[in-house]
C-alpha cells in the first residue's frame, strides 16, 4: 500500500517536473522573443489546471497514507496554486494574461515562480524516491 | 518558424527584427559574396557590374545562387535587410506572402496589385543613386564654400543626361514581366514605363529650378521627390558603366559647392521664415516644377505632408505655425548655420568624430557640456570660428544653461511662496545637452522622458523616488518631417537601431552606434548625401540632421502587400440609439466628410448597423439602392455576402451617399430594445479580417445579446461613496479576447459610446484598449437635452474621420544598453518585450512607457531612446517614422532633480496609479499617489537639502509636483466623496492612458486667464496674427473677482466664467449683449465682432485651439447660474465639500515628512 502510494506520487512529482520545465522553456521563449505573447499565455494557460491537480493530488495522496512532513511541504505549494487560480480577476484571460504579461515585471515573477517549482518538485522527487524505496524494502 | 504559426503571420514585419543570433546568418552570407562593401553594399555592387548591362541580370545570375535559401526564411524570421536587389524579390516574396496569409479571396489580391505597384516602383527610384554626379571632392571643396548664385557652375549638370532611355525602360520592363510571368503583376510593372517617361518628359521642367529647388527640398517631403530623381537617372547612367566595379566614384564633376551650400541652409532653416535671398525664387520654381509632376509622386508628397502639408511641396515657402515660430526662434541665422558646417569638412574625420555635423562644439562650453561629450576627443582640435557672428551665436546658444540649473535647483519653500505658477504654460524642461545636441534632440511634444538627466545606476534612481520613464506622441502632427527614401535603411548589425543624429562616426567608414556602442560599416550608399549632393559626408545626411525622420520602407519590411484603408462603421439602431437621434448626425458628418477619409483608390468602406439582429448592407456598384441583409442567428453569425458588403469608397460613393441619407430614417419605428454587439462585432471581424482596416462602433447601451453580453454592475447609490470603487476592471474577457484577434488580423476598434445610462465602459473599453483604437464617450448623450455633448460629438467626429491613419503598426523602443522598459500604458498589445503591435495608429493618441535602469550607466554619458514606428500610410506605403532622445547621463541626485520634468512625471504617476486602482483598489491608488509627493520631499530633505528649512522645501523645478498630486486626486478618475459615475470615471482613467501630454495636463491642471482686460504686454507675434499672453492664474477663487471674465482651458472645453459685476464694456464688445442680466445661460460661441477687445479675445482663443487636435467647446457661465458647479470644481486649490485644499494638502506632506 505504502509503496503504491509512493509510486503514484513519484509519478505525480515526474509529470509536475515536467510541467515545471515546460513553463520555465516557454516562458524564456517570450523572453527571447520567439513566440508572441497571446501564443504563450494560451499555450501555458492550459497547464494551470493540471499543475493545480497533480499538486492537490499529492498532497491528498500524502494526507490519506499520513505522510504528515510531506503533506505539510506539499500543503503551500497546493493553497498557493490555488489561490493564484481563484484570484484571477473575471476580464483577465487566465493566470497568465498576454495583455499583462509584459507590464510590471510580471514575466520576471512568472519565471521566478516557475523556478522555484522547479527545485521544490526535485526535492519532492528525491524525497519520494527514498520513501518509496523505504517502503519497498520494508515489504 | 513562430511567426505564421502562432497566428501572427499576417502581421506586418515588426520593425526590430528578430533577435540578434538570427541575424548573424545573412549578414554573413553577404559578405562573404560580396567582400568589398559587405554586407550594405550588395546592391550598389551589383550593379556596378559593367559587364552586366542590366542589374536585373545581374540579379537572375547571381543573388538566387546565394541568397534563394536564405530568402525565404528571411522572410519568416522578419529580416528586413534581405539585400537582393532589383526586382526579382518582390514577387517572390509576394508569392511566398499569399499562401502564410489568410486564404483571400484571390479576386481581392488581383485588385489589389493591379492598381497599386508597390514594390516596382520604390526599387526603380533607387536604381543606383547618382553617383556619377557626387564625386568625394567635396573635402577639397568644403573650405572654399561660400553661398553661390542659384545658377552655380553645377546647375547644368543637374539633369542627369541618362534619364530612363527607352532601351533601359524596356528592358526592366521586359525582364520583370519574364521573372514574374506566372503573377498577375505584369501590368503593375508595365505601369512603371508610363511613369518614367513621365519622369523624363518633366524634366526640363525640373531644370527650371537649379539649386534653390534643392534648397528646398531639404526639409520636407522635397528631398524624397529629389532622390527620385537621382534614382530615376540612374537606369541610364548604370547602363552606360560609367562606373567601375569599386564601388568608389572617380567621376569627378561636382554638382556645383552652390548647391551642398544652400543645401546645408536650408536643412535647417527652411520653414523658420529666415529665408535667405533665393527663398523667393525658390518658391515659384519648386512649385512649378512639382506641378508637373506625374500623379504617384505627387501623391506621396500629398500624403507625407497629409494634414502636415507645408513640408510638402512648398517648404521653401514657409508656413510656420506657432509652435514652429516659437521654437525657431532661438535659432541662429541661417548664415551662422552654414559657417558653422564648413569648417567639419577640412578634418578628414580624425579619430572620433560625433555624427551631429551642426559643428565644433563652441570654445564657451562649459565642463559640464564638455564632459558629455564623453569620448569624442572634440575639444583637441583647434576650431576655427569663421566668423564672429557665429561665436556670439553659439554663447548665446549656451548661455542659458547653468542658469537654468541653478534655477531649477533653487530650493522653494512651498508654505511660504504662493505663486506658483510661470506666467506661461509650463514648458518641457531642457535637457542639460551640448548646444549642437540640443538642436538636433527630438522634440518634447513627441518624446519626454521624466527625467531630463539620467541618474547614472538604480540605486540613485531609487533615491531620488521619481519614477523614471517616456512619454511618446509618436504619430503626432508634424509641421515638418524629413521624409527619406533611400535604397538601404541604416541600422545597427546588431541591436537594429536606426542610425540618428547620436551616433559616432570613428571615420568615413565606420559609425558606432549609441545603443549597443557596437561599431557598424557605413554603407556604400550612405556616403552619399542627396541633400548636399556630396560624397563621403556621411555625417550630414538628413538621417544624421534630424531626430525625426521617417523612411520609405522597401518591401523587406513588409509581410504582405500594404493593406488599403478600410473602414467599417458599426452602427447601434435599437431603440435606445434611436432615441438619442445620434444617427442622423453621424451619417451628416460622414457625408460631409466622406472625402477626407484617408485613402487613395483602394480605400473600402462599409456598413454594418445592428439591434437584437445584425442588418448587413450591399453596395456593390451597379445596384440600383442599397441592399439591406439581415442575419438573425446571432449565435453563429455569419458573413451573408463576401464582396459586395466592403465596396470601394470611389466606386460605390453615389450608393453610399444614399445609405446614408436614408439610414436615419429607416428605423424610426423600431421598438426593438436589446442590442447584441457581440455578434455584431464577430460579424466585423470577419468581413475584416482578410485585410485590416478600422471599425468604427457605436453604441448607445449596455450589450444585452449574444457573446459578449453585460450585466449591469453599477450600484447608484454608491457612487459617491468614499469606499472602494469595484468594477473598474472588466466584467467579461470576451471583449480582450475579441480584441487580440483583432490585433492580430490588423483591425483596430474605435468606441464611441453614446450612452445615458450605464454601459460598462470598463468591460467594453478593452475591446478598444488592446487593438489600439481610441474611445470616445458622450455622457447622456441626447441630441436635443444635451447640445453640449451634440456639438462635442460633431466636432470630435470631424476631427475623427479625417484625421490621418496608419495601418498595420508596430512600434519598437530602444533604449541604451543598460536601460529596459518594464511596464507600458496605453492603447495598444504588447507583443513582446520591446514590441508594440497597433493595428490602427492615430495622430491623437500617446503611449508611456516605465523604465528601469538594469546596469550602471557608468560608462556612457549619453542615454538615448528611440522609437521607430512602421505603418502602411493610407496610401499603401509601407513607412518608419523614427524618433530619437538623446539625455545625459549625470550621478549627483541635485543634477537629477534639476532635470526633473514635473509635468510627465505627473502623466507618469497617474498612468501607474490607474494600473493600482485597477488592479488593487482606488484608495491604494489614492494612497500611492499621495506618498509619492511625500517621497519625494523627504527624499529631497535628507539628500540633497543641506539647509535645515522648517517649512517644505522642493527644488524650484519640482515645486509644482504637490500641486499637480493634489489636482490628480481630484479628477474623475481617482476622486471619492463626490459623485461620479463608473463610467465617466473609467473614461477618465482611459484618456490618462492616451492622451498626449499638453492635453492631459489642461485636463488635470487646468489654465485658467483673465481675460477682461487683456493688454498688448507679451504679445505673441504668428505670421500676421498678434496673440496676446493673459498671465496664468492659479485655480482658486481668491483669484477670481466678481468684476472679471475668466477663462480656463480644461483641454476639451473652455469655460468662460463671467463676474456678476464684470464691466459692461467686456460684456458689450465681446459677448455682444448690453448687460450681464441679458447674458443668456446657455451661450456657446464668441461672436465676432469688429472691437479690439473681441479681435484680441478670439485671437487669443483660437491660438489656444490651435495648439490640440480635437476642436473645443466653449461654455459661457454665469456667476449665479447652477453651471458654477462645473466651473469651480476644476479650481483645484480650494477645498472641496469633500477632500482637501492646497494648504491642507501641504501640512498633509509636511506632517508625513517629519
Amino acid at each position: 500500500m505504502d509503496a503504491a502510494v509512493c509510486i503514484l506520487s513519484l509519478i505525480d512529482c515526474c509529470a509536475l517536473i515536467f510541467l515545471a520545465v515546460y513553463f520555465i522553456i516557454t516562458l524564456s521563449d517570450l523572453e527571447c522573443d520567439y513566440i508572441n505573447a497571446r501564443a504563450c499565455c494560451s499555450k501555458l494557460n492550459k497547464w494551470v489546471i493540471p499543475e493545480m491537480v497533480c499538486q492537490c493530488l499529492s498532497t491528498v495522496l500524502m494526507l490519506v497514507s499520513t505522510h504528515w512532513f510531506i503533506f505539510l511541504l506539499n500543503l503551500p505549494v497546493a493553497a498557493w496554486d490555488i489561490y493564484r487560480y481563484v484570484m484571477v480577476p473575471v476580464g483577465n484571460m487566465g493566470v497568465f494574461d498576454p495583455t499583462e504579461i509584459h507590464n510590471r515585471g510580471q514575466l520576471k515573477s512568472h519565471m521566478k515562480e516557475a523556478m522555484i517549482k522547479l527545485g521544490y518538485h526535485l526535492l519532492c522527487f528525491f524525497i519520494y524516491l527514498y520513501s518509496m524505496i523505504l517502503a519497498l524494502i520494508n515489504d | 518558424m513562430s511567426a505564421p504559426v502562432n497566428g501572427y503571420g499576417q502581421t506586418p514585419a515588426p520593425n526590430g527584427g528578430a533577435s540578434a543570433p538570427r541575424q548573424t546568418g545573412p549578414v554573413q552570407t553577404y559578405t562573404t559574396t560580396y567582400p568589398a562593401v559587405g554586407y550594405y553594399g550588395a546592391p550598389p555592387q551589383q550593379r556596378n557590374n559593367p559587364t552586366i548591362p542590366s542589374h536585373c541580370m545581374g540579379m537572375s545570375s547571381k543573388a538566387p545562387v546565394t541568397n534563394s535559401g536564405h530568402h525565404v526564411n528571411n522572410y519568416y524570421q522578419n529580416h528586413y535587410h534581405v539585400a537582393p536587389t532589383s526586382s526579382a524579390p518582390p514577387p517572390q516574396r509576394h508569392a511566398a506572402a499569399v499562401p502564410s496569409s489568410a486564404p483571400p479571396p484571390s479576386a481581392h489580391y488581383a485588385q489589389f496589385q493591379q492598381q497599386h505597384p508597390p514594390y516596382a516602383t520604390p526599387r526603380a527610384y533607387y536604381g543606383q543613386m547618382a553617383y556619377h554626379a557626387s564625386p568625394a571632392q567635396s573635402q577639397q571643396q568644403q573650405p572654399t564654400l561660400l553661398p553661390a548664385p542659384p545658377s552655380g557652375p553645377g546647375a547644368p549638370l543637374y539633369p542627369i543626361i541618362s534619364y530612363p532611355s527607352a532601351p533601359g525602360t524596356s528592358q526592366y520592363g521586359t525582364l520583370v514581366s519574364n521573372q514574374t510571368a506566372t503573377t498577375p503583376r505584369t501590368i503593375q510593372y508595365s505601369n512603371l514605363q508610363p511613369g518614367s517617361t513621365t519622369t523624363a518628359a518633366m524634366h526640363p521642367g525640373y531644370n527650371v529650378a537649379p539649386s534653390t529647388q534643392m534648397a528646398s527640398a531639404v526639409n520636407g517631403q522635397g528631398s524624397t521627390t529629389h532622390q527620385h530623381y537621382d534614382h530615376q537617372a540612374s537606369y541610364g547612367g548604370t547602363a552606360n558603366g560609367e562606373r567601375p566595379p569599386s564601388g568608389t566614384p572617380t567621376t569627378s564633376v561636382h554638382s556645383s559647392p552652390s548647391h551642398h551650400q544652400a543645401g546645408t541652409q536650408f536643412g535647417y532653416v527652411a520653414n523658420s521664415g529666415t529665408i535667405s535671398a533665393s527663398g523667393p525664387t525658390a518658391a515659384p520654381s519648386s512649385s512649378s516644377s512639382e506641378d508637373d509632376e506625374d500623379d504617384d509622386e505627387e501623391e506621396e508628397d500629398e500624403e507625407a505632408g497629409g494634414d502636415t502639408s507645408s513640408s510638402t511641396t512648398g517648404s521653401a515657402s514657409p508656413a510656420p505655425n506657432s509652435y514652429d515660430s516659437l521654437e525657431e526662434d532661438s535659432m541662429p541665422p541661417s548664415a551662422n548655420m552654414t559657417n558653422q558646417a564648413s569648417p567639419y569638412g577640412s578634418y578628414g574625420y580624425p579619430t572620433m568624430q560625433p555624427a551631429y555635423g551642426g559643428g565644433p562644439t563652441p570654445l564657451t562650453d562649459t565642463q559640464a557640456s564638455r564632459d558629455l561629450l564623453g569620448p569624442s576627443g572634440y575639444q583637441q582640435y583647434p576650431q576655427p570660428f569663421p566668423s564672429l557672428s557665429q561665436l556670439s551665436a553659439a554663447l548665446g546658444g549656451l548661455s542659458g544653461v547653468p542658469e537654468l540649473e541653478v534655477e531649477a535647483l533653487r530650493p522653494v519653500n512651498l508654505l511660504q511662496e504662493r505663486n506658483l505658477l510661470p506666467s506661461k504654460p509650463l514648458q518641457a524642461p531642457e535637457p542639460n545637452l551640448s548646444s549642437e545636441l540640443k538642436k538636433v534632440n527630438c522634440s518634447p511634444q513627441t518624446f519626454r522622458c521624466t527625467l531630463t538627466s539620467i541618474p547614472q545606476t538604480q540605486a540613485l534612481l531609487n533615491k531620488a523616488r521619481l519614477p523614471l520613464g517616456l512619454l511618446l506622441h509618436p504619430f503626432r502632427d508634424l509641421e515638418q518631417l524629413p521624409v527619406i527614401t533611400s535604397n538601404t535603411i541604416v541600422r545597427c548589425r546588431y541591436c537594429r537601431t536606426y542610425i540618428n543624429p547620436f551616433v559616432t562616426f570613428l571615420d568615413q567608414r565606420r559609425w558606432k552606434c549609441n545603443l549597443c556602442y557596437r561599431v557598424n560599416d557605413v554603407p556604400d550608399e550612405f556616403m552619399y548625401n542627396p541633400v548636399t549632393r556630396s560624397y563621403g559626408e556621411p555625417h550630414k545626411r538628413p538621417e544624421v540632421q534630424n531626430a525625426t525622420v521617417e523612411f520609405i520602407a522597401s518591401s523587406d519590411y513588409m509581410l504582405r502587400p500594404p493593406q488599403p484603408a478600410v473602414y467599417l462603421f458599426m452602427l447601434d439602431v435599437s431603440h435606445n440609439a434611436v432615441e438619442s437621434g445620434y444617427l442622423k448626425y453621424f451619417c451628416e458628418s460622414l457625408m460631409e466628410n466622406l472625402d477626407k477619409l484617408p485613402g487613395d483608390s483602394r480605400t473600402k468602406v462599409g456598413f454594418l448597423t445592428f439591434d437584437s439582429k445584425v442588418h448587413f448592407y450591399n453596395l456593390q456598384e451597379g445596384l440600383s439602392q442599397p441592399q439591406m441583409l439581415v442575419v438573425t442567428d446571432i449565435d453563429d453569425v455569419f458573413i451573408p455576402s463576401h464582396d459586395s458588403l466592403m465596396v470601394s469608397w470611389k466606386e460605390s460613393k453615389e450608393l453610399i451617399k444614399d445609405l446614408l441619407t436614408s439610414l436615419p430614417a429607416m428605423f424610426t419605428q423600431s421598438r426593438e430594445t436589446h442590442s447584441a454587439l457581440g455578434p455584431a462585432l464577430q460579424a466585423a471581424f470577419k468581413l475584416m479580417s482578410p485585410t485590416g482596416g478600422r471599425v468604427s462602433v457605436f453604441q448607445t447601451q449596455l450589450p444585452t445579446l449574444g457573446a459578449g453580453l453585460l450585466q449591469s454592475r453599477e450600484d447608484p447609490s454608491q457612487r459617491a461613496s468614499a469606499k472602494a470603487v469595484q468594477h473598474l476592471g472588466p466584467a467579461t474577457d470576451f471583449y480582450k479576447k475579441f480584441a487580440l484577434d483583432c490585433s492580430g488580423q490588423q483591425i483596430g476598434v474605435d468606441l464611441f459610446l453614446l450612452s445615458s445610462q450605464y454601459a460598462d465602459l470598463a468591460s467594453l473599453a478593452c475591446v478598444s484598449k488592446y487593438s489600439a483604437g481610441s474611445i470616445f464617450y458622450y455622457p447622456s448623450f441626447h441630441h436635443i437635452h444635451n447640445p453640449a455633448q451634440l456639438e462635442k460629438f460633431q466636432k470630435d467626429l470631424e476631427r475623427y474621420l479625417s484625421r490621418k491613419m496608419g495601418f498595420e503598426a508596430v512600434m519598437r523602443i530602444r533604449c541604451t544598453k543598460g536601460l529596459s522598459i518594464h511596464t507600458f500604458h496605453g492603447n495598444f498589445f504588447v507583443r513582446s518585450t520591446d514590441l508594440l503591435s497597433l493595428a490602427n495608429v492615430n495622430p491623437d493618441s500617446a503611449f508611456a512607457v516605465q523604465m528601469s535602469i538594469d546596469d550602471s550607466l557608468v560608462d556612457s554619458s549619453l542615454a538615448c531612446f528611440q522609437a521607430a514606428l512602421l505603418y502602411t500610410s493610407s496610401k499603401g506605403k509601407r513607412r518608419i517614422r523614427v524618433h530619437t532622445l538623446c539625455l545625459p547621463v549625470v550621478n549627483q541626485l541635485s543634477d537629477v532633480y534639476a532635470g526633473a520634468d514635473v509635468q510627465a512625471i505627473t502623466c507618469l504617476l497617474a498612468n501607474m496609479a490607474i494600473d493600482r486602482s485597477v488592479s488593487s483598489s482606488l484608495s491604494d491608488a489614492r494612497d500611492a499617489l499621495m506618498n509619492a509627493a511625500v517621497d519625494f520631499v523627504s527624499a529631497y530633505k535628507s539628500n540633497v537639502s543641506n539647509l535645515q528649512h522648517s517649512g517644505l522645501v522642493v527644488p524650484a523645478a519640482m515645486r509644482l509636483l504637490p500641486l499637480y498630486i493634489l489636482s490628480l486626486l481630484k479628477q474623475r478618475a481617482f476622486r471619492t466623496g463626490m459623485s461620479t459615475r463608473l463610467d465617466e470615471r473609467v473614461f477618465a482613467m482611459c484618456e490618462f492612458k492616451t492622451q498626449p501630454l499638453q492635453q492631459l495636463m489642461r485636463m488635470v491642471h487646468p489654465d485658467l486667464y483673465r481675460l477682461d482686460n487683456v493688454s498688448d504686454q507679451g504679445t505673441l507675434h504668428l505670421n500676421d496674427r498678434l496673440v496676446p499672453q493673459p498671465p496664468l492664474l492659479h485655480l482658486s477663487a481668491e483669484r477670481l473677482s466678481r468684476d472679471g471674465a475668466f477663462l480656463m482651458d480644461c483641454g476639451s472645453v473652455f469655460y468662460l466664467w463671467v463676474g456678476k459685476c464684470c464691466n459692461e464694456m467686456f460684456i458689450r464688445d465681446v459677448l455682444e449683449y448690453p448687460n450681464y442680466a441679458s447674458i443668456p445661460t446657455n451661450m456657446s460661441c464668441i461672436p465676432e465682432l469688429k472691437t479690439l477687445l473681441s479681435e484680441r479675445v478670439r485671437a487669443f482663443l483660437d491660438w489656444l485651439q490651435d495648439n490640440r487636435a480635437f476642436s473645443c467647446i466653449l461654455h459661457v457661465i454665469k456667476d449665479d447660474t447652477s453651471a458654477n458647479a462645473t466651473f469651480f470644481q476644476h479650481l483645484v486649490e480650494d477645498r472641496p465639500e469633500s477632500g482637501s485644499s492646497y494648504c491642507e494638502f501641504l501640512q498633509y506632506i509636511q506632517q508625513q515628512v517629519s
